[in-house]
């Protein structure tokens, strides 16, 4: 016993000091660190945007702590946000996004929740062991009862959506990705993915738990999938998934310590099944799934793994590539394509999104986001590591989470949540050198506490008990508008204002592109109608690089304004002279590419002008 | 130490204070025990079990023996891989360790503090003389001994969660499901890059 205590001491002895040596993330002092707490109150940050509108959560979801009633994801249809809550989900009518009214708030309790709109339809993924086909609070009692996959609502009363079907799945859904069909369009796929082990047979025939990712019948190393027919969404079923995860196998073994060495715990051991010991520790489900079917190009994210899909047939995707970061070990949640489909984001989910993973302490290379690009073969490098640059609290849950493209011509951006990191805007047009171009934080919901040592049990009807779990899940650009949605405060709304590092030109360009429909994880293809403010975006961005010398960009920027002021013939005239003008400047410019896709778009709007 | 650390302080500090924690917890020397703290008690009407709250307390102390595991490589001289690995799993236990111990004061439950892996020894977790070999072992026979070990406790830790979710009605309350969930998959994830960082030290 003394010899035993004598050891600990030693131990702890000697963690002492390298806990200095672990820092490795410089405190950044921007004024998101130092914010003043509170859940309604706390003190904003805000940088090249602004806030047009904040709505509280419908007192439904309001809740005392943990996260039962957080809300997580959004879709957006014509001017509706779709905002889905652990516990159900919220219909926001934003035709004034000044003023968001609520049309219905739908009780479900459908942890996550992740939520998928077309058409009439709402999709909404069920991953918790508690959840109900009936949608009612309670728990599980009866096996039978319990609703793991998809759930389809019909939204065409957003005042009274009405559950269509649950669509069940072995894995259940954490989340899910819209896949359309190329062929049919009044039918969608549904890429789930579970993060579960698989559900008993005797709960869902057909299911199973094995360790063979090639055995077909393994409910495991699965990419799940859903056929809908749109005009018969209660007919939805599950189709035979994609075996994507195969032959990732890595190498290694256990030598010392994988069986017990304790003789009386081995003993012990002896008597009880073990648990699965052969089972592969690649990839058997990814996080999610980002699918561009405009490139029929799916890119994985699946914790150590990023993998590259072809989606040509929705019904057979086929892996083209993987990915392992061997380097920092970073875990695979969320991807994003750039528009041109050459570059790839992966997010990080370190500590899983309730953990405060970006404080000063915490390790820079995890809890971000990767650059990825593909070369001409579909093969993946990766690039640059980016982090939100301000250090979070330790009351902060804080780590790279959802987001999606900002459609600025000629630059690749990105707005994402970090939860109580704040949303923020990553400009990654060069991989190498990701860089921040704007933000918005609000301060930690609770206030500093202590820290480990016991305490009093906490009222849980109060709130207060435990850090609450809180900020952005995601954030994303829809029709000129930036919106985020905050587990636990509500839904903000923002917009970009014009800063030195983006313009006014580029944010107008960026609301020409309009979606009738958008759901992130189905990344749609981005198209500029020919206009002024598009050819100007490149112009401020080759003025901003330096990728044209100030005399050419001068003179362009006039011969553009001359041009404008007239039209029809005379417009296009004048356009195609300048055009051939800006094909003579690309021979001795730095950035000879940008001023070549700027002629190209001065002829667009030509051809646009007669 | 800097103020905007105070939780990674507090746990060095339980783990120098361990043996007077003991004594609040009114815990034996028994390692083979599996829990500690009182009787526990669930509520009727609750949405958890009392298998939920052991996995909670249980996993507290195995969380715990790991972070002590992990800051081993600081002093060790373990590679830069490993070390970063062990500060990996240094960072991304701490923070575990208080949702663990928020989720349970939030039921009125006894939350175990960081030292309680001295008195429960959970699936996987390493005994004392595995531990004495780990700290005594330097370079490469460390980087063997850790990622051995390391390996073997995730791997208890995806024992726990598989006998959590095969308890009746338990890992149903939403918090609970979550935490389990991430637990399997950062540690399965990380079995396999320990596995990797293994296959690559030079042959003994």
């Amino acid at each position: 016993m003394r010899m035993i205590r004598g050891f600990t001491l030693l131990l702890a002895v000697t963690v002492v000091p390298n806990v200095v040596l672990a820092q490795t993330y410089p405190t950044n002092k921007d004024p998101r660190s130092t914010l003043k707490p509170g859940r309604f109150d706390a003190g904003i940050a805000i940088s090249n945007m602004k806030q047009v509108s904040f709505v509280k959560k419908p007192a439904e979801f309001d809740t005392t702590a943990g996260l039962k009633f957080i809300n997580s994801d959004l879709a957006f249809g014509t001017h509706y946000i779709y905002q889905a809550n652990f516990a159900g989900f919220t219909i926001w009518d934003v035709a004034d996004p000044a003023n968001p009214v609520m049309m219905s708030a739908t009780k479900c309790i459908t942890s996550q929740g992740d939520p998928t709109i077309y058409e009439h339809l709402l999709f909404l993924s069920a991953e918790g062991a508690g959840n109900r086909n009936d949608c009612a609070d309670g728990g599980v009692k009866d096996p039978k009862d319990h609703m793991a996959g998809v759930r389809i609502f019909d939204v065409s009363n957003p005042r009274a959506p009405k559950l269509v079907k649950n669509v069940q799945t072995c894995k259940g859904s954490h989340t899910h990705t819209l896949v359309p069909s190329p062929k049919d369009p009044r039918t969608i796929y549904l890429y789930v993915s579970g993060g579960q082990a698989a559900r008993p047979e005797t709960e869902l025939a057909g299911c199973k738990n094995g360790t063979d990712p090639a055995d077909p019948t393994n409910s495991l190393f699965m990419l799940d999938i859903i056929r809908v027919p749109l005009d018969n969404p209660e007919k939805a079923e599950v189709i035979p998934g994609a075996r994507i995860f195969t032959g990732l196998d890595q190498a290694g073994e256990c030598k010392r310590f994988c069986l017990p060495t304790d003789p009386r715990r081995q003993a012990a051991a002896a008597n009880r099944a073990a648990a699965n010991p052969e089972m592969p520790t690649t990839p058997r489900n990814c996080h999610d799934v980002t699918s561009y079917p405009a490139m029929n190009m799916l890119l994985a994210s699946c914790q150590t793994h990023s993998i590259l899909v072809d989606i040509t047939n929705p019904e057979k995707p086929i892996r083209i590539d993987a990915l392992v970061d061997t380097n920092n070990f970073q875990g695979r949640h969320t991807a994003a394509f750039s528009n041109d489909g050459t570059k790839l984001i992966q997010t990080e989910e370190w500590g899983g999104g309730t953990g405060p993973m970006c404080q000063a302490s915490s390790m820079k290379e995890l809890g971000g986001n990767t650059v990825i690009t593909l070369d001409g073969k579909r093969k993946q490098k990766q690039r640059g590591y980016f982090k939100l640059p301000s250090a979070q609290a330790a009351e902060e849950n804080c780590v790279a989470h959802n987001g999606g493209i900002i459609p600025v011509p000629g630059r690749d951006l990105y707005v994402q949540g970090w939860y109580q990191g704040g949303v923020n805007i990553m400009d990654f047009t060069n991989p190498d050198s990701a860089l921040e171009i704007g933000y918005f934080d609000r301060g930690s919901i609770n206030p500093p506490k202590g820290a480990d040592v016991p305490q009093p049990p906490v009222d849980p009807s109060v709130r207060g008990g435990g850090n609450s779990i809180g900020g952005s899940w995601g954030a994303y650009y829809w029709n000129g508008l930036i919106v985020s949605s905050e587990l636990d405060r509500g839904m903000d709304i923002l917009e970009l204002t014009p800063s030195d590092q983006l313009s006014a030109n580029e944010i107008a360009a960026a609301k020409l592109v309009r979606f009738e429909r958008y759901n992130p994880q189905s990344q749609p293809k981005l198209i500029w109608p020919p206009a002024f403010v598009v050819v100007r975006s490149y112009l401020d961005q080759l003025v901003r690089n330096g990728g044209l010398a100030a005399e050419q960009t001068a003179a362009i920027s006039s011969a553009l304004d001359i041009a404008e002021m007239r039209s029809g013939a005379a417009r296009a005239s004048a356009l195609n002279e300048l055009a051939r003008q800006v094909d003579k400047d690309a021979g001795g410019a730095k950035d000879a590419a940008r001023v070549r896709t700027m002629a190209d778009e001065i002829r667009r709007l030509a051809a646009a002008s007669k | 130490m800097t103020a905007s650390r105070p939780i990674i302080a507090f746990t060095v500090a339980c783990v120098l204070a361990g043996a007077s924690s003991r004594a609040v917890a009114q815990s034996g020397m028994d390692h083979s025990k599996h829990r500690m703290g009182p009787e526990i008690v669930i509520p009727k009407g609750a949405l958890y079990t009392k298998a939920d709250v052991e996995f909670m307390q249980g996993m507290i102390a195995h969380h715990a023996q790991a972070i002590v595991m992990a800051r081993m490589a600081e002093t060790n001289g373990a590679n830069p891989q490993v070390l970063k690995l062990s500060r990996k799993i240094d960072q991304s236990q701490v923070p575990e360790i208080i949702i663990m111990q928020d989720w349970l004061r939030r039921y009125g439950q006894f939350a175990p503090d960081t030292s309680s892996w001295h008195d429960m020894r959970m699936d996987g977790m390493l005994t004392d003389d595995e531990l004495k070999a780990m700290s005594e072992a330097k370079g490469v026979a460390f980087d063997r001994l850790f990622l051995d070990g390391m390996i073997k406790h995730h791997a208890g830790a995806l024992k726990m969660v598989d006998d959590l979710f095969k308890s009746p009605g338990a890992g149903q309350e939403v918090d609970a499901n979550v935490f389990a969930n991430d637990v399997v998959t950062a540690q399965t994830a990380e079995i396999g890059i320990m596995r990797r960082l293994l296959s690559l030290l030079p042959p003994k």
